[in-house]
């Protein structure tokens, strides 16, 4: 009886979603962007994949003689995925979005639509994740897009030094989405001096035009929570009790798909409260780029100067304090003041303008190896900078009505569109 | 997080609490005066989140490092051998008859919890995986609508209102908790009761080395079946991270439902 119920409540909430969606020919079906964000995709709606992909993960030297931390011992070197055919095939490198490694699901899901579609695939973790700055960024700052690109770059060649006796390739091509999308183009121009890969097609998913802008728009996010981003605390503790209440009183089987899936249909949490905890996800994200920045160079940050952690220390006090921090933060008393240093004279504004991608506009617009794939409902862009992105890649600007950001990643149109992409 | 299906370790456990001691009587180096940070936590006017009781956290860290050590070079290659001799649907057909075994678990559970309807389908389950399916080799149950509940005496504490006491590690059986461990412990001791009292292999003549066997490949497909790899997120925070996500885990799970 009472999953008759719930069957009915869920059914007249989805009834709005199957009439949105029959408006147009997409088929994904959560509409709010937030939302969208959260929950991905349905299990249902991915397409299904071989089970056999030959798959094994490099661990790069890519600075050879890197000091690593004791706190930071079991990072061996840069990992990257790697799946590879048996016969002659062109290659793609994934880079990942903020905050992500090289395991990420939404990397592993593209992993595999490509690997079907017969490419080989190296997965890069993304220029802000802790084993990249540990293992791969040479000035262990990360954030700005050339230094990032150049890190990236290196780390592409190293990568490839190490596969490139036992495949072989047709073709380079690349693909990032978020973070990793902005990053792809700057990488790509730095190809063009450097001429390692050639790129043939580089495709960006749901890039940022502008990092600060974007980092701007997701602490936005925060700002909606009661008291502010410095109590993100106690709305965490709150939101973790209306989770736990819920689970409680919905006779649950376990904490699984189906449940998260409810809090959803049930509308558990307001679109305030949804969008504080996406908010949230970025700074505690943020929080071990921050903290493992801060520990690889020494600056005393979060860590005090010239502490040595070791593997048995309490971390609970740098992780609060990190994720307290903002972007902005960050941005202002640690990222700045180190380019500064290194570039007399760098204005702030200067340096916001340099994280764009108006800053290669020429490159871009001079190319035809681009496409962008992104959604007219992603927070991370303004209404402005997506009329930016099709003037600047015409054509080849795809944009889906809803999926807010990367939610619709791992929709079937969307994979089939991103391996078409490459394709052709 | 916890896999509480593996057998008995004494051995093992031996040598990491001799590995541990050793490693405490390490010291750092340190030549430099620590200055302080900018950002520290006095300047925070808020609650603490994701935290967890661990007064034992240093043993914890040591355990989850030892616990990573073990798995890259024993556990984890043992695992990827057993993966790679034996053919997928072999592997699933293993696991289905160890998750079939731990039905017992879960049906002794949901009665000390006197939930009525849910030791109805779990003893359902295991009756309809040990007859048609095959001794738990295939799982027809779960299309029939008989849905696995998972149950362990941590719980059936939690659930008349024994809190979990601190975070614990345990080595190779990974997170835990004063209480989960107990319940473990509780567990571990009724399955071998109904063990010793069936006696399976009495009449082979050589029952040490069966038994040795079924509780060696009970450990390794648990693992098998486990996807967690300690340290693999390379978040720096990881350890909080899993503290928290198991603790809140099992304390919403085990969670006594409001009367109706």
């Amino acid at each position: 009886m009472r999953y008759l119920i719930w069957l009915f409540v869920a059914s007249l909430i989805l009834m709005p979603v199957a009439s949105y969606a029959a408006e147009d020919t997409y088929g994904y079906p959560i509409p709010g962007s937030y939302e969208a964000t959260i929950l991905g995709t349905p299990t249902e709606l991915t397409p299904e994949f071989p089970l056999n992909i030959p798959v094994r993960q490099l661990v790069l030297d890519v600075i050879p003689g890197r000091k690593r931390p004791p706190i930071f011992f079991y990072d061996e070197g840069l990992r990257c995925t790697f799946a590879y055919q048996k016969q002659k095939a062109p290659l793609v490198f994934l880079i990942a979005g903020a905050g992500a490694g090289d395991r990420a699901s939404k990397l592993m899901t593209m992993m595999k639509a490509f690997y079907q579609a017969g490419f080989h695939v190296i997965i890069l973790p993304s220029p802000s994740h802790a084993n990249f700055i540990i293992s791969a960024s040479q000035s262990r700052i990360p954030g700005d897009l050339t230094e990032d690109a150049a890190d990236l770059y290196l780390a592409m060649e190293t990568a490839w030094k190490q596969v490139a006796g036992g495949i072989e390739v047709s073709s380079f091509n690349m693909c990032g989405y978020s973070l990793g999308a902005t990053q792809a183009a700057f990488v790509a121009k730095l190809d063009e001096e450097r001429k390692v890969f050639n790129f043939r097609k580089v495709l960006m998913i749901n890039p940022s035009v502008n990092l600060y802008s974007s980092s701007m728009r997701i602490e936005e996010l925060l700002k909606g929570i009661p008291g502010g981003p410095k109590k993100q605390g106690i709305f965490f503790n709150k939101m973790l009790s209306k989770f736990s209440e819920f689970y409680r009183y919905g006779n649950f089987v376990a904490i699984n798909d189906d449940f998260l899936y409810s809090i959803y249909t049930e509308r558990l949490f307001s679109r305030e409260e949804t969008a504080g905890l996406i908010g949230l996800t970025f700074r505690i994200n943020l929080a071990g780029m921050i903290f493992a920045s801060d520990v690889m160079t020494n600056s005393g940050y979060v860590v005090p100067k010239n502490r040595v952690l070791s593997a048995t220390d309490s971390l609970s006090d740098y992780f609060l304090v990190s994720s307290h921090l903002s972007f902005f933060d960050y941005f202002n008393e640690y990222l700045f003041p180190y380019f500064q240093s290194q570039r007399p004279g760098l204005t702030k504004q200067a340096y916001i303008d340099s994280l764009s991608l108006r800053n290669i506009e020429e490159y871009l617009k001079s190319s035809d190896k681009f496409g962008v794939m992104t959604n007219a409902n992603d927070f991370i862009v303004t209404g402005a900078e997506l009329t930016y992105l099709q003037q600047l890649f015409g054509e080849r600007t795809k944009i889906y009505p809803r999926g807010g950001h990367l939610g619709n990643l791992e929709y079937k149109d969307n994979l089939a569109y991103m391996v078409a992409f490459f394709k052709q | 997080m916890t896999v509480s299906r593996y057998g008995t370790y004494g051995a093992i456990l031996h040598l990491v609490l001799a590995l541990t001691l050793a490693g405490c009587a390490a010291t750092r180096e340190n030549t430099l005066a620590e200055v302080p940070p900018l950002h520290s936590i006095n300047e925070f006017g808020d609650q603490r989140y994701a935290d967890v009781s661990d007064p034992w956290e240093g043993f914890n860290r040591s355990m989850y490092r030892f616990n990573f050590i073990f798995d890259k070079y024993i556990f984890l290659p043992v695992v990827s051998g057993y993966e790679f001799i034996t053919p997928v649907f072999l592997q699933e057909r293993v696991s289905g008859f160890y998750n079939n075994l731990s039905e017992v678990k879960n049906f002794t559970n949901s009665l000390f919890q006197l939930k009525g309807k849910e030791s109805v389908v779990t003893l359902g389950r295991f009756v309809t995986n040990s007859t048609v399916g095959l001794g738990g080799l295939f799982d027809p149950a779960t299309s029939f609508g008989l849905e696995r509940h998972n149950q362990d005496f941590g719980k059936t504490l939690g659930y008349w209102g024994a809190g979990s006491g601190p975070y614990l590690v345990l080595p190779i059986f990974g997170p835990s908790s004063l209480r989960d461990t107990g319940g473990l412990a509780v567990d571990s001791g009724i399955t071998y009761g109904v063990y010793t009292a069936l006696d399976p292999f009495g009449n082979t003549g050589n029952a040490f080395a069966f038994s040795a066997g079924v509780t060696a490949l009970d450990a390794i497909d648990a693992r098998h079946q486990q996807s967690f790899r300690y340290y693999d997120s390379g978040y720096p925070f990881e350890y909080d991270m899993v503290r928290f996500l198991y603790h809140s885990k099992r304390e919403i799970e085990s969670g006594k439902p409001p009367a109706e």
